[in-house]
């Protein structure tokens, strides 16, 4: 983790909601610009180069997966941290699919997104408790271990595609609220085997090419 | 534009009006069951809208209108055309209160344009029936008021129901050739006019000596023209008018919108400005128009109206915004998977609400969290709060009644209860619930 205070880009369509995160977060990180739309963003994210960058997930020109992909091809060491006030899971696991290392609700204490932002910059996955039940959903929907298992078709990494029983675990406890702290008494494992764990989840999110994301997507979507 | 085909009855509903609902007093055959008096449909018309208005009126199906209405034009040998241009000019169109004819009074020129033109057409008339076509002149007659009057309806009609007669006027002059005479449209009219001439000859040439046959086989000739005649015509404007239904359903979706963002965000934005002194009033407001607002927008369900098919998910939902609003305590809701209610998640749900009812009341925690998950062999759900905790073994008299009612409802279905919970550590309750063979129902399901 850097000893310096990390510094910061906000993305986000609302002024108001900039001024207030930038007003709270002041002291414990370094905000060093603000944009509020997708390609303002991409140019702004360019040139300041931030170490993390707090994204909206909706923006009025297009998703924040949309910035995530842009800067991600030409600086691919600025990470990428979803917030959003209400959205639908398809929306959130499509940025994190994009390469976003975590999803915080906007109704987040300002301690614990200070505390999500230094995670995400020293390369941690930051899971809110809603962003695992989008996984643990999405993971789910078309069986999972234990459940209907003959109706996963087989894909080119079966370890991707699925989640250990002790990431489940994890997960499961995210859900309920635990911090890692909590997690790891309540597992007797360690808050950095808790950390290897969510980022693990991370990985198979973003690498799986399963069929069953893309359909639970889909499926959320036409419902 | 799907959501528009999905639920067009939702459309028709506070349009169209209860077709059962109070009778208007007055002779049999004039009164209402639909709401309001006669006027014009807009919405639904092909014309003018005085069938689909009449329908709405009377509360009969518009089809039985039309159908009932061509049949009597064809037995009274045209008048129906007139009547009809009558009724188009006399009843005035739904949202206003003047009729057509009452602005065209107003309109001297219009008059005398009209009156040219039926003088015209009754001269040709006379000529026609001088030369003896009986029949021809009996139908053509009646349609001297109708061309009268739909002179009058085009100058004086609203200029969107100028655009529809426009489209009635159209093929007119897609036969003149005047928009852009491809070789296709050519063709076409070729083949019309051949069909036309070769059918009318037919139907009068006493040459052929088959007495059924020859009347027939003119006919079909002759619809067959009319057809190829005028076929692209009609195509476009049954596209037209669906293109034109389906923008107005938009427009009224967004007045849907509005409405609700209305009634609903700004009112509780109204009541956070009032309450601004009390944070958790504050908190308690926008958490349920935050939870209103995300089941209207994602789960497309209308927090006003009762959820009829209940499931898993939307019992757990409920607990949720029960508890926040009668508690004004958060309760974070993870939801995973989502299956049909039995009698044994019915109890799993209702021991559910009872532990977070508890940690509400008596863990003084700012908020509670409520997982739950359907997995295909159990439905598991955790209530947990970090709030002041318990020693199980010295539980007050009052809570331990209610962790053996939680017990309770668990164990006579064959679920378990687990409470853990220490001083100053928080309280947490799994229960879980075997599930019966039933397949899980995907999250995405319920959704629709």
């Amino acid at each position: 983790m850097s000893a310096a205070a990390p510094r910061v880009v906000l993305v986000d369509d609302h002024g108001l909601f900039r001024s207030g995160v930038r007003a709270e977060l002041g002291k414990q990180v370094e905000v060093v610009g603000e944009a509020d739309d997708v390609q303002p963003a991409i140019e702004l994210i360019g040139s300041l180069q931030p170490d993390v960058v707090l994204l909206d997930v909706h923006l009025p020109g297009g998703g924040g997966q949309d910035v995530v992909q842009a800067v991600k091809a030409s600086h691919p060491e600025v990470r990428f941290l979803a917030l959003s006030a209400s959205d639908a899971p398809e929306d959130v696991i499509a940025v994190i699919r994009a390469g976003a290392r975590g999803y915080v609700t906007k109704t987040i204490s300002t301690a614990e997104l200070a505390d999500a932002i230094r995670r995400v910059a020293a390369g941690d996955a930051v899971f809110s408790h809603r962003l695992a039940g989008f996984v643990l959903d999405a993971f789910a929907a078309a069986g999972g271990p234990g459940g209907s298992a003959d109706a996963v078709k087989p894909s080119f990494d079966p370890e991707l595609d699925q989640l250990t029983a002790r990431e489940r675990e994890v997960l499961r406890l995210i859900a309920q609220g635990y911090t890692y702290k909590e997690i790891a008494r309540e597992l007797y494992i360690s808050v950095k085997t808790v950390e290897s764990h969510v980022s693990s989840v991370l990985r198979k999110l973003q690498l799986s090419t399963r069929h069953q994301l893309t359909r639970w997507a889909a499926e959320r979507r036409l419902a | 534009m799907m959501e528009s085909v999905e639920h067009p009855e939702r459309w028709r509903e506070h349009r169209g009006g209860d077709p059962f609902g109070h009778w208007h007093r007055g002779p049999f055959w004039l009164r209402s069951r639909g709401n309001g008096p006669l006027r014009r449909d807009q919405d639904d018309r092909l014309a003018g809208g005085v069938a689909a208005g009449a329908a709405a009126w009377k509360g009969v199906n518009v089809t039985v209108v039309r159908i009932v209405f061509v049949l009597i034009t064809v037995v009274s040998g045209g008048v129906g055309g007139a009547v009809y241009v009558a009724a188009w000019l006399l009843i005035p169109a739904a949202g206003q209160d003047t009729s057509i004819a009452s602005q065209a009074r107003n309109d001297p020129r219009g008059i005398r344009l009209a009156i040219g033109v039926a003088s015209l057409l009754a001269l040709i008339l006379l000529a026609i029936g001088a030369l003896g076509d009986a029949w021809f002149t009996s139908w053509a007659w009646p349609q001297v008021i109708s061309a009268a009057g739909l002179v009058l309806i085009w100058r004086n009609a609203s200029a969107d129901e100028q655009a529809s007669l426009r489209q009635l006027i159209e093929p007119l002059e897609s036969v003149a050739g005047s928009s852009r005479p491809g070789r296709r449209t050519a063709l076409r009219l070729g083949i019309a006019a051949a069909l036309l001439l070769g059918g009318a000859g037919w139907l009068f040439s006493a040459r052929f000596s088959v007495a059924l046959l020859r009347p027939l086989g003119g006919v079909v000739l002759v619809i067959a023209g009319i057809v190829i005649l005028l076929g692209p015509w009609w195509l476009r404007i049954a596209r037209d008018l669906v293109l034109e239904r389906a923008a107005r359903i938009r427009a009224e979706e967004r007045t849907d919108i509005a409405a609700r963002v209305h009634d609903s965000v700004l009112q509780t934005l109204a009541l956070i400005q009032r309450r601004a002194d009390d944070p958790q009033k504050v908190v308690q407001l926008a958490r349920m128009q935050e939870r209103e607002l995300r089941s209207w927008l994602f789960e497309g369900r209308d927090p006003n109206q009762p959820d009829e098919n209940m499931t898993f998910a939307s019992g757990i939902r409920q607990i949720q915004q029960d508890v926040e609003s009668r508690y004004g305590v958060p309760v974070e809701a993870v939801m995973v998977g989502d299956c049909e209610l039995d009698d044994s998640l019915n109890a799993l749900v209702a021991a559910a609400r009872e532990a977070t009812v508890n940690a509400a009341k008596w863990s003084g925690a700012s908020v509670i969290s409520l997982f739950a998950e359907v997995e295909p062999g159990e439905v598991s759900i955790v209530v947990r709060d970090r709030g002041q905790g318990f020693d199980p073994e010295t539980v007050p008299e009052d809570r331990k009644g209610l962790a053996e009612s939680v017990h309770g409802r668990m164990t006579r279905r064959g679920g378990t209860a687990t409470v853990t919970s220490a001083p100053g550590e928080g309280t947490k309750v799994s229960l879980k619930m075997p599930r019966s063979a039933t397949q899980p129902r995907s999250s995405a399901a319920s959704r629709s």
